[in-house]
């Protein structure tokens, strides 16, 4: 109890001073936290690949109260930008206290399983290139003794199953190098946040079979921010997600591999 | 049939799997008909019309699918469901003037307006409809005889057509396409924006009061006596008969004046259009919606400081009310009757749905204003307007309808496009002379099964 009456104390106070980085700020999970944030006043700097879409996420977010909003247009994938772009970001928010990781793809599971090249650029924009922020954060927080680092990973990464291990193994190496890292500097006072979202209602799941009994994108995204608040180190999200992924995670391999999952 | 693009497969809006044809079926608010479709959700601006090159069957912008009948609905073809386009785009506090993408509910939009002092110029009984959709069917609410309909209050939108032409529109831009648009149904293009003027308010709170009435005259000496109050509308009880015909509600009300806190409302409980939770009322029993509305009120008068949901929105507090009519669905009949012969055509209707004892579960009982409409298909005209609901009986409900419809027409009333599933094409067109302009600014890529349900018998008149 005395837990989450500090936390809604700190998300009340913190909310308009908070200076937050959203990388990947047009994905439908991200967005939808972004909202939240901004009617709590925050600073936010957003970068995406698309300028149209970006332009509209800013637009929306300043209208809804963001205390500041600047934006970068960058292709993630281009991991030599990251320095620069990490410290044009934190130069105009003029501090950072989050860091949120969003972007990713699904990829084309088929493909993948065909070419080579389709599996390397899933797990290129899905691991490779948050490695490669999350490096710089890491050290930019551990100097300073403080901040949060917040990933969107998934319930795929917990076990590869035929329909998207692709995908799901980029996300099992994202998950582990959190957990590595946070090993390494929670001690520093740097909290890493993994979270794994169930299936969601999302602009990259709308078609799939199945779609319309999927999580809403705005309850995720509440979850999202509280378990930011809170400093936990891991998010399951829906939370029923996470007795379900215990289970799948415990099925003896000999009937595991014989499953259609 | 092929698919377009990644995101266009069949899935359905409203799945709670008990539809007759599946999970791909989509139904209205009424429940019918119900039909196939292909769902094309929009997330961008930019999707459109990108999203639609080489679709067959045509297209249909839908938004939350509130309307009844089939405006909302297209057969085999392809709806282009707007919810998840609903950002913000600008707002100015001085003006109340609010600019967003057309998806935008109005939950979505009172969300941010109330705790910012401001309030939705018009409002329909529910408030989740998309901002698009309201436009589309210009609807009207309690203050339609003072505010006349929302079209009124939207200054600018920005409207698409299938070929990639981008149309502002405005009152004094493209003149003809705003017109067209507002009250269109959708069949003009996509709408992808627009900017509202919102009301300034001090409070939620609704100064309320309710007056029982006997008949069709002290209904409109109250009428005529609540001139100056922003909202008003009445429930009438239309399955009685003799001293008791045409008893009821005279429910009215103005924002509060008096400064109190304007928080948000508590969460809503149905954003996104493809949500179905399980959680719905399926045990919902008739007694309980008895108690919710019709035992509202035991004193003669009762005045009350109300909180603005249950003024206007007593039903969206039941996700999916809908379903107590059950499968077969209801059939919504809603007309507006001018003045001069609004007396005696509501009593006719009245005695003749009371004959029928096809009893109309919810009756409302308004007077429209002479207010006019920017849009030349809008529905409201100065006159009495009733809206009744039946559950659908094959054998009966339909005659009953057709009569009703066509004592409308003698009485020089018209029914309501956004509620309707059964008039024939030449009621409609009776109803409608202004429909042939409609069908010269329809866009080519777009049509309803209303559409094509009320123009496809064009040659018998």
């Amino acid at each position: 109890m005395n837990q989450i009456a500090t936390a809604s104390a700190a998300s009340n106070h913190s909310g308009a001073s908070r200076k937050i980085l959203v990388l990947g700020a047009t994905s439908s999970i991200a967005e939808a936290t972004c909202r939240i944030w901004a009617s709590q006043g925050a600073s936010l700097f957003l970068v995406a690949r698309n300028a149209d879409k970006l332009a509209a996420v800013a637009a929306d977010l300043r209208a809804r109260g963001a205390g500041f909003v600047d934006t970068a247009v960058v292709d993630l994938d281009d991991t030599e930008r990251h320095p620069a772009l990490l410290t044009h970001a934190v130069n105009s928010l003029q501090g950072l206290d989050v860091a949120y990781l969003a972007h990713g793809v699904l990829g084309d599971q088929q493909s993948a399983e065909q070419d080579f090249n389709t599996a390397a650029h899933i797990l290129h924009t899905n691991l490779m290139a948050p490695v490669s922020l999350v490096t710089w954060l890491a050290n930019y927080f551990v100097q300073r003794h403080s901040g949060i680092i917040a990933v969107l990973s998934s319930v795929a990464g917990d076990r590869g199953r035929k329909s998207n291990y692709v995908y799901g193994s980029s996300k099992a190496g994202l998950s582990a190098f959190l957990a590595g890292l946070r090993n390494r500097i929670d001690r520093e006072g740097v909290t890493v946040l993994t979270i794994k979202p169930g299936p969601t209602k999302t602009a990259m799941t709308a078609g799939m079979k199945g779609s319309e009994k999927f999580a809403d994108v705005n309850a995720v995204a509440k979850s999202i921010v509280k378990a930011i608040d809170n400093r936990q180190d891991n998010l399951y999200v829906p939370f029923q997600w996470q007795p379900i992924m215990f289970v799948i995670r415990h099925i003896p391999e000999r009937v595991f591999k014989k499953l259609n999952l | 049939m092929p698919t377009a693009s990644p995101a266009s497969k069949q899935l359905s809006l409203r799945s709670n799997g008990d539809g007759p044809t599946g999970k791909a079926s989509f139904e209205s608010w009424g429940r019918y008909p119900i039909y196939r479709a292909n769902i094309i959700p929009l997330h961008w601006q930019t999707d459109y019309p990108a999203l639609i090159q080489n679709l067959p069957n045509g297209i249909l912008p839908v938004g939350l699918g509130r309307s009844y009948g089939d405006v909302c609905l297209l057969k085999d073809g392809n709806l282009l469901a707007t919810p998840a386009m609903n950002r913000l785009i600008a707002f100015d506090p001085e003006t109340g003037l609010l600019t967003a993408e057309a998806g935008i509910s109005l939950a979505q939009i009172l969300d941010f307006a109330v705790p910012r002092g401001f309030f939705l110029p018009v409002t329909p009984g529910t408030k989740y409809v998309t901002l698009g959709g309201a436009i589309a069917n210009d609807i009207h609410g309690k203050n339609h005889h003072i505010a006349g309909t929302f079209g009124r209050h939207v200054t600018e939108f920005e409207l698409v057509r299938s070929d990639g032409t981008v149309l502002h529109c405005s009152p004094t831009e493209n003149q003809s396409f705003y017109a067209m648009t507002i009250g269109g149904l959708g069949l003009t293009g996509l709408i992808r924006w627009a900017t509202l003027r919102l009301k300034p308010i001090v409070s939620r709170a609704i100064d309320y009061e309710g007056i029982q009435f006997h008949g069709i005259d002290e209904f409109l000496a109250l009428t005529e006596a609540s001139k100056e109050i922003e909202y008003t509308v009445s429930w009438i009880d239309c399955t009685s008969t003799g001293k008791n015909f045409c008893r009821g509600i005279f429910m009215q009300g103005d924002h509060s004046t008096k400064r109190a806190p304007l928080q948000p409302s508590p969460e809503p409980k149905l954003v996104f259009p493809f949500d179905a939770p399980g959680f719905a009322l399926n045990h919902l029993s008739v007694a309980a919606f008895n108690t919710l509305f019709f035992h509202k009120q035991i004193k003669e008068r009762v005045a009350t400081l109300q909180d603005y949901e249950p003024f206007f929105y007593p039903l969206d507090k039941v996700l999916h009310w809908n379903r107590m009519y059950g499968k077969s669905g209801l059939l919504q009949f809603q007309y507006v009757i001018p003045w001069n012969n609004a007396r005696e055509g509501t009593v006719a209707i009245l005695k003749e749905v009371a004959k029928s004892g096809l009893a109309s579960f919810l009756a409302v009982l308004k007077a429209f204003g002479d207010v006019p409409s920017p849009g030349v298909m809008s529905f409201p005209k100065p006159g009495i307007t009733l809206a009744l609901d039946f559950p659908i009986k094959p054998d009966k409900s339909f005659p009953l309808f057709e009569r009703l419809a066509d004592m409308t027409l003698e009485f020089g009333g018209r029914l309501y496009p956004a509620k309707d599933a059964a008039m024939t094409a030449a009621q409609f067109q009776a109803f409608y002379p202004e429909w042939d302009q409609l069908a010269r600014f329809r866009d080519p890529a777009i049509t309803s099964s209303f559409w094509e349900r009320v123009t496809g018998e064009q040659t018998s008149l």
